[in-house]
């Protein structure tokens, strides 16, 4: 591999982390606040994408689907949240594993109803649909849109959770919620709003796969695995962890497929299988008690 | 003032509080000892609606609260220093602070300025982590956080468990310092000379139940009672 080529796979590994961060984002505080396995979270990255798809076919513009998807998927988490999860807060984790297995078929299931099941290309905002010249070398411009547009999202979503109020709600939530709710915090609210939130990230991590991945069904079920093994190796509740699991996770089955293609998903279950020796309660996560 | 009324309350099927009743009038200082176990904390956490009780009533200043959810509870008023201090450790002490503050505008309330006046270490260290205090500090933080909710009962739960001799009479000093204030308290307690100081009426609580009501000279004199049930002699 010449360092050009390496340049190449390491931003396309980027714009890779960059996806599964807004992925992985909602997942860990989710996990680490409402202490739910939530495993439909790949269904919202797959419901962004196809919300994508079918906005772009209403409004003819990449860019009013890249708002309105997400909405329309933070609208559907809120949805199951209040549904279906709240029920199952007191319930055992198998009680809540059973429920959001069963909607990523449910979600899988609708969407094969209104889209088909084949996989569908998603056309790429027309301003980056050239390429750019780095080091000599042509890298599609959406890629790196991709990677700014997600590292921009990651700055304004570390500015709102560590310096605002808001922020500091959800990081008292996740470290203590019923002490939370003990300082006269309405946490059941705080729940539905993260919950909601992670979905809209989801979905728009969904919109803007869509052009380098395609939306098909099965899209969620598979980024999910890659997602939750962030997740572990980041630290449950961190929002660091997140960010540094999802760039080293895409760094890593990026050049996996690159060298040997035959065990990329095998080096991802590596990184996580050291970590966790090494550190269980994963990068940044807290000390397990 | 809060009135616990005959409550059972449970943690699923285990049936910890048997038809309990306790009242802290206004302005009073109220301990509840207990030996391990004995259920102080499940008292605690029911008038707070943590664990609602399954049976029995409980009112604060006439009003039903044990149906409501814990922020609504808190939002009433009753103001929770819980057991093992539960600081939030991601945030820092200024926002510990800030988390819960309300009623900051009324005269004589509490504010941040008056937290810090009363705890000058926690103004040194309001910048930094909650998690990075000493046991001490985060107890007096545990009890700033509270105050700043200005609640209109304060309930600490064992709030010199763990701590030095030295920090526990800064608390004790505290707490006679805000009972002098009118401010209602309920202290559970296993330090028997720090709840004799603070408090106007003592419960005792032997297997989740109430099993002495006096004062805290009629509890120093029965030997038998604290024999029994708190392990003094
Ligand atoms: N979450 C829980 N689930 C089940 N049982 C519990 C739970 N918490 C406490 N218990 C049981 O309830 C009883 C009363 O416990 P509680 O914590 O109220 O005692 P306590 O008087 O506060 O004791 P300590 O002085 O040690 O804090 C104990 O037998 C305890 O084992
Ligand atoms: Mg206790």
């Amino acid at each position: 591999m010449t360092p050009v080529d390496l340049l190449g796979q390491a931003l396309n590994g980027l714009a890779y982390g960059v996806l599964l961060f807004l992925l992985s984002v909602g997942l860990t505080l989710i996990f680490g606040m409402l202490d739910v396995v939530n495993l439909a979270h790949g269904s919202f990255y797959m419901l962004g994408a196809f919300a994508g798809l079918g906005l772009i076919a209403a409004t003819g513009s990449f860019w009013a689907a890249l708002v309105l998807a997400p909405v329309v998927v933070g609208v559907v988490g809120a949805l199951v949240e209040r549904t279906c999860l709240r029920p199952l807060y007191r319930r055992a984790v198998l009680d809540q594993v059973l429920l959001t297995f069963g909607l990523i078929y449910l979600f899988e299931d609708v969407v094969k109803w209104i889209w088909g099941g084949r996989i569908r290309s998603i056309p790429g905002p027309a301003l980056f649909s050239g390429s750019v010249k780095i080091a000599g070398a042509a890298f599609p411009a959406y890629r790196l849109f991709v990677i700014v547009f997600g590292l921009a999202i990651a700055v304004v979503l570390w500015l709102v959770i560590e310096r605002t109020r808001l922020g500091s709600i959800v990081r008292a939530g996740v470290w203590d919620a019923e002490m939370t709710a003990g300082m006269g915090i309405d946490i059941d609210r705080v729940f539905t709003g993260v919950f909601a939130g992670g979905a809209a990230l989801a979905g728009l991590s969904g919109v803007i796969a869509g052009p380098i991945r395609s939306a098909y069904p099965a899209m969620g079920s598979e980024i999910l695995v890659v997602t939750l093994i962030v997740v572990v190796v980041g630290g449950l509740g961190s929002l660091k962890g997140s960010l540094a699991g999802s760039l080293i996770i895409g760094q890593a089955e990026t050049f996996g497929k690159a060298w040997l293609p035959e065990t990329a998903m095998l080096i991802i279950y590596v990184v996580m299988a050291l970590v966790v020796l090494f550190r269980p309660q994963g990068l940044f996560g807290r000390p397990l008690r | 003032m809060l009135e616990v009324e005959r409550i059972q309350t449970f943690y699923g099927e285990s049936h910890v509080l048997h038809d309990v009743s306790l009242t802290v009038g206004a302005g009073e200082a109220v301990a509840l000892l207990g030996r391990n176990g004995a259920g102080k904390t499940t008292l605690i956490r029911s008038v707070v609606g943590f664990t609602p009780p399954r049976q029995g009533r409980i009112r604060f200043e006439g009003r039903e609260i044990h149906r409501l959810p814990a922020h609504r509870v808190a939002r009433l008023g009753l103001g929770l220093v819980p057991q093992g201090r539960r600081i939030f450790a991601p945030l820092s002490v200024a926002e510990n602070l800030a988390l819960g503050a309300r009623g900051e505008a009324a005269p004589g309330a509490w504010t941040r300025e008056r937290v810090y006046a009363l705890f000058p270490r926690l103004r040194e260290r309001a910048a930094q982590g909650g998690g990075t205090l000493s046991g001490g500090e985060q107890q007096m933080l545990a009890v700033a956080r509270a105050l700043m909710t200005n609640p209109r009962v304060l309930l600490l739960d064992e709030p010199s468990e763990g701590l030095a001799p030295i920090v526990v009479r800064e608390i004790g000093r505290v707490l006679v310092a805000l009972k002098r204030e009118g401010l209602p308290i309920l202290l559970v307690e296993q330090n028997f000379p720090l709840a004799l100081r603070v408090a106007d009426r003592v419960y005792v609580m032997n297997k989740g139940q109430i099993v002495y009501a006096g004062t805290p000279a009629g509890l120093d004199a029965d030997e038998d009672v604290k024999r029994r049930f708190l392990g003094v002699s």
